[in-house]
């Protein structure tokens, strides 16, 4: 059904829109803590720019992208930088995700290490979010077959 | 926040998703869906919920509508039985 179109309005504006949609996703994703935003909704706005990509041109265009191996690695990275900034707290000797420990082993005081470490949980967020919901789009564009997103 | 506007967001609220379960094209009940994504976002922006309001707008309006569309395109205009 969606095969590469060669429609160059569509084409052109996608590729001048998608440099400011990932950037601006990059902003939230990193000013989370300080303005509405986070991990989640960053994600989200990074994954619609592929999506983007994968509407004006086609799968195979994201596909060598963002191939399907990169994305299965994405989504476990995200997991683990989370799980690790929480498991690193509680070898420290807090509780899971008690930031303020961190200050131990970062050459900061405890209200940077708070900070930083939010950044971080924020950053394996949206790693996360970004890679499922592309894989998502992507298998349910193309029924399961990562070809050209069709019906029969 | 202004209750006119208010009551005619809440309105239209009302409207967008009686016409989204009532409509018999699927196409159309998604779009009509990411009409409403927009109205809660602006109900809740108006609220001060400015958070909330951002994930309704980055995920109720804009993936889950891809989302929505996407699956579409895998069914046909009739049903088989």
């Amino acid at each position: 059904m969606i095969k590469r179109n060669e429609d160059i309005i569509i084409q052109t504006v996608t590729r001048l829109l998608t440099p400011f949609v990932q950037l601006f996703a990059l902003y939230v994703i990193a000013h989370g803590h300080y303005s509405p935003g986070g991990g989640f909704q960053g994600g989200c706005i990074l994954a619609a720019s592929f999506i983007l990509m994968a509407v004006a041109n086609d799968v195979a265009f994201v596909k060598r992208r963002l191939p399907e191996r990169l994305t299965t690695a994405l989504i476990s990275a995200g997991v683990l930088i989370y799980a690790g900034i929480g498991l690193a707290c509680l070898m420290l000797g807090a509780n899971f995700l008690d930031y303020g420990i961190l200050h131990r082993v970062l050459p900061v005081d405890a209200v940077k290490a708070r900070a930083l470490a939010t950044l971080g949980v924020e950053i394996g967020v949206g790693i996360t979010v970004m890679a499922v919901m592309v894989s998502i789009f992507l298998n349910l564009l193309s029924a399961g077959r990562h070809e050209e997103g069709a019906v029969e | 926040m202004i209750w006119q506007l208010d009551i005619v967001i809440l309105v239209l609220v009302v409207i967008c998703a009686i016409a989204a379960i009532s409509v018999k094209d699927l196409l159309g009940s998604a779009v009509l869906l990411g009409a409403y994504s927009f109205l809660m976002c602006l109900l809740w922006t108006g609220m001060g919920a400015v958070d909330v309001a951002f994930t309704e707008a980055a995920v109720g309006a804009g993936i889950s509508t891809a989302f929505f569309i996407a699956a579409i395109y895998q069914t046909t205009r009739r049903t088989r039985d």
